[in-house]
């Protein structure tokens, strides 16, 4: 008997909870206008550190200018896993995610914005950029200095997989351009370059920072490839005294846009301020706080100097100039049959 | 415990050869536990030792610390509105499954058995992605649930779903095993002698199953509390909305914060490990019974 | 067992019957069925160029591989362990009585990162392995130890009241025919406990050959060398390849019944064979 009435108290939970979640979430859906306000900003991976201290710095900005109270809820992980779920209905208000491809993508499939949504924003919608680097122990005991030491026999080289993480996509093209220029445009040989590179990675973590803690915290590897961002703020959070970073002769520009989701902010009441939201990256104080989290900001004359003596000067080249966009860089390198593919297919 | 008895007092009946033959001897008795306990430790013991190291690193400060974040506390709360939402609904598909299956016979019964099965085989990815193909935006519902206002997917409703797929099998499977042996007997006596079905059930065939009952639920909750893959894919991995623990645990693991991670983890392992006591109380009744 | 032939005195069949395949539908049905839907969308010859290209079919052989390999090991293993739990009086047997359970309870993603941090060549276990020459983390070895963690209890649990329901008699009626203790267990023991084991074996199986969470952390993920077939799942999702990922999920889902079905055989065959010695 008191297992029956255990029974029936539980239900009574269980009808209340559904009860209790369904108008929440409704509203939630609906959102607000006038009073409080939610913005979903739907990022990848390495950009928590940032937008957790820049969705401070906008929420107080937003307040002051219009009197409402925004509250700014994030989510992050892998860029292909976060365009996936907004292809699949969640309602982000903006994307902040690592290539425009994946934002390409969500165009097509839901038409939830304009396909020429890039040239809304300066700067192709790129408020802040990055580059790829590499991370070496502490002393660099193999010498890495450039791209073609990483091919070298025994360099052990830690990547996340280009297929699972957008950012990854970054390193793989940023090893292709070196070996074209190296090679004047030998493409045969810019595929051996790569083949031998992938040859040196004895694990390949679904994402940048799955790859990170592999190199840092487990210690495997000579040489991570990283974003700059990335790189630095590992020295900072994890390895200071431990890892250095190496920066190459040449690399890649690597470009992260931002864009609202017109149709989710429309029907959410929230496109104003998902436009202003975004507006804010390219302000002297969105441009400064970029810098401060080791993005390069587009607009370098608003950052602390301090912070701008972190980033070398090197050559960078576009996924535009070099590839053709990234469409094209996608079909031809990393869809399934792809030159990726290959790499791990001719043994 | 018979073999207990047969332990204390084995030179009383048999002669001693029939014991070298029941009995092993000290040498393999003795080698079997220390590779049972080594096995154990290797694989298990260690494990979970580690995961409290490492949320302790830092000291109980720190440790504690882990738990006041606001993201962590909805993480709680998410995962237990989910638990306490998917296990009733499995329960009582459980007990009815059980009913139709153990007390009565038709066609296609063991099919249905196996299908009640399925789920568990059924790798938790594909069990996220299933959802997503029928109530995701480009699913089959999708469009309708959308024009309603309704979201399921990335939101309270499609984790629930996710849970009662991944714990569906576990009432069912420890309840009708049980039913089947005691037969109807009692059952049909009762409905003889002018008893309502309602009143059988309650009075009768819940009694009598309540230790395998609760057994299910338990699991169910262990199962519920902790899945991962399959509630990844549908969740949207939105902080202090619809992040449950064990995405939050892999959150804080992603930002580099291992202490945290770790602690909640420690968390989980605890609530695992009171759900196996709890668990191993039940058993000993069910055993009794 | 015989009573349930009886002509229906008892109510509530349909209703139950009916609740039953109603919730069975709509929660597990009826998904998978759109699952097929999508895969069927390709057409023959593309599902079949999908679901058994190269890599893909690496990532067969892997976690089949694999899994097959953490059930023999959890076979062997988990019986010696039933064994001692419900045989021998040892201090510390109630505690390790309990945590069989863990891998079961835990969260799969705390196993992975559990795991990793163990075995990786910095952990805890991992820097007396690789001097050793062996490593575990980031190779098939690695899977096949966070399997066997995750398939652990359920041939334990499988076998563990299988050798509590040995009746102790039998064994000392053989022992007084003249049976040595080999003979005892090989024929006495033996059967009854192989229909337990061999269902534990397979459930332990199927579980493995589903897992993701665990196994990604430790696995390591290589193309063609250490990607199980989950995480090819998850690769083709993100690549916006729905029914490539589709094809694949449903040539796992069709192993996965057929193994359940062979597990459901097994237990019919035991059964019988039970009712037979009976």
């Amino acid at each position: 008997m008191p297992l029956k009435l255990s029974l029936a108290s539980l239900a009574a939970v269980a009808l209340l909870a559904f009860v209790g979640c369904k108008p929440s979430s409704t509203s939630d859906a609906t959102g607000g206008q006038g009073g409080a306000v939610t913005l979903l900003n739907v990022s990848y991976d390495p950009t928590r550190e940032f937008y957790s201290e820049f969705n401070r710095s906008f929420t107080s900005h937003w307040k002051e200018e219009t009197g409402q109270d925004v509250t700014i809820e994030q989510s992050h992980g892998g860029a292909g896993k976060q365009a996936r779920a907004v292809i699949d209905g969640l309602k982000a208000d903006v994307v902040t995610l690592a290539i425009g491809y994946d934002i390409d993508e969500i165009a097509q499939r839901t038409g939830l914005l304009p396909t020429d949504w890039q040239s809304r924003l300066p700067h192709q919608s790129c408020p802040y950029t990055s580059t790829i680097v590499f991370l070496v122990r502490k002393g660099n005991p193999k010498g890495i200095r450039d791209w073609n030491d990483l091919v070298a026999p025994g360099i052990e080289v830690i990547t996340p997989n280009p297929k699972t993480s957008g950012g990854a996509r970054y390193n793989y093209l940023a090893a292709w351009g070196y070996a074209q220029r190296q090679n004047g445009g030998n493409e045969q040989q810019t595929r051996e370059f790569i083949t031998k590179l992938f040859r040196n990675v004895p694990v390949l973590d679904s994402g940048a920072r799955g790859s990170t803690t592999t190199f840092v915290q487990r210690g495997i590897g000579d040489v991570l490839l990283a974003w700059e961002n990335e790189a630095l703020l590992a020295i900072d959070e994890l390895g200071a005294g431990q890892i250095e970073i190496v920066v190459p002769s040449v690399s890649i520009l690597a470009e992260p846009p931002v864009t609202v989701l017109d149709k989710n902010a429309t029907a959410r009441g929230t496109l104003d301020v998902a436009n202003a939201y975004l507006q804010y990256l390219y302000s002297p104080e969105g441009q400064r706080l970029a810098a401060k989290h080791y993005y390069r900001p587009q607009e370098p004359e608003h950052a602390d100097p301090a912070d701008m003596a972190r980033f070398t000067k090197l050559e960078r080249f576009t996924v535009q100039d070099e590839f053709g966009g990234w469409q094209e860089a996608q079909r031809k390198h990393f869809a399934d049959g792809g030159v990726f593919d290959s790499i791990y297919q001719s043994k | 415990m018979p073999a207990a008895a047969v332990h204390s007092a084995p030179q009383n009946v048999p002669s001693a050869r029939v014991q070298a033959a029941t009995e092993d001897s000290p040498i393999v008795r003795w080698s079997l536990i220390a590779i049972s306990v080594s096995f154990m430790a290797l694989f298990v013991l260690i494990p979970l030792a580690a995961i409290f190291a490492e949320g302790l690193r830092k000291g109980w400060d720190t440790y504690l610390a882990s738990f006041t974040d606001s993201h962590c506390l909805a993480a709680v709360r998410l995962t237990l509105l989910v638990t306490v939402i998917a296990v009733p609904l499995n329960l009582v598909f459980g007990l009815a499954a059980s009913w139709a299956i153990a007390k009565f016979d038709f066609r296609g019964k063991s099919l249905l058995v196996t299908l009640i099965d399925l789920p568990f085989a059924v790798s938790p990815v594909v069990s996220g992605f299933i959802y997503m193909l029928v109530f995701g935006i480009q699913g089959w519902f999708g469009s309708w649930l959308a024009d309603h206002g309704i979201q399921v997917m990335f939101a309270v409703p499609g984790i629930v779903l996710a849970t009662i797929f991944v714990t569906f099998p576990f009432v069912a499977r420890e309840v009708i095993p049980l039913m089947q042996e005691q037969g109807s007997e009692e059952e049909q006596a009762a409905i003889t002698l002018g008893a309502s079905g309602w009143q059988t059930f309650f009075r009768i065939t819940l009694p009598n199953v309540k230790w395998a009952v609760l057994y299910g639920v338990i699991l169910s909750n262990a199962r519920a509390m902790g899945e991962f893959g399959a509630v990844s894919v549908v969740s949207g991995h939105i902080r202090g909305r619809t992040n449950t623990l064990p995405l939050h645990v892999e959150v804080l693991y992603n930002e580099y914060n291992f202490v945290a991670a770790f602690a909640v983890a420690s968390l989980l392992a605890l609530l695992a490990l009171v759900t196996l006591g709890l668990k191993t109380l039940v058993e000993s009744k069910l055993h009794s019974h | 067992m015989t009573s349930i032939s009886r002509p229906r005195v008892l109510p509530g069949f349909s209703l139950t019957l009916g609740y039953t395949v109603l919730y069975l539908s709509l929660i597990v049905l009826v998904p998978l069925a759109a699952l097929f839907i999508k895969a069927a969308g390709l057409g023959w010859s593309e599902f079949w160029q999908a679901a058994t290209s190269p890599r893909v079919l690496a990532s067969y052989r892997l976690t089949f591989g694999t899994a097959l390999a953490a059930a023999v090991i959890n076979s062997i293993f988990g019986f010696i362990v039933a064994w001692t739990l419900v045989r021998y009086q040892f201090p510390g047997r109630k505690l390790l009585d309990a945590i069989v359970d863990l891998p079961f309870a835990l969260p799969t993603a705390v196993s992975g990162i559990a795991l990793t941090a163990v075995y990786s060549q910095n952990g805890w276990l991992g820097q007396y392995l690789e001097p050793l020459g062996v490593k575990v983390a980031f190779t098939p070895l690695g899977i096949i130890v966070a399997m066997t963690f995750i398939g652990l209890p359920f041939v334990v649990r499988t076998v563990q009241p299988a050798l509590e329901d040995l009746e102790r008699e039998a064994e000392e009626a053989a022992a007084s025919l003249g049976a040595s203790r080999w003979q005892t267990i090989l024929w006495v023991i033996a059967p009854s406990v192989v229909p337990a084991l061999l269902t534990g074996f397979a459930l332990s199986l199927a579980r493995g050959i589903g897992e993701y969470g665990s196994v990604v952390f430790i696995s390591g993920n290589m193309p063609m060398r250490t990607e199980i077939t989950s995480l090819l799942i998850i690769s083709k999702l993100e690549q916006y390849d729905y029914a490539g990922a589709a094809a694949v999920a449903v040539m796992m889902l069709l192993v996965s019944f057929a193994m359940l079905l062979l597990i459901n055989l097994i237990q019919r065959y035991a059964a019988r064979r039970y009712q037979g010695v009976l």
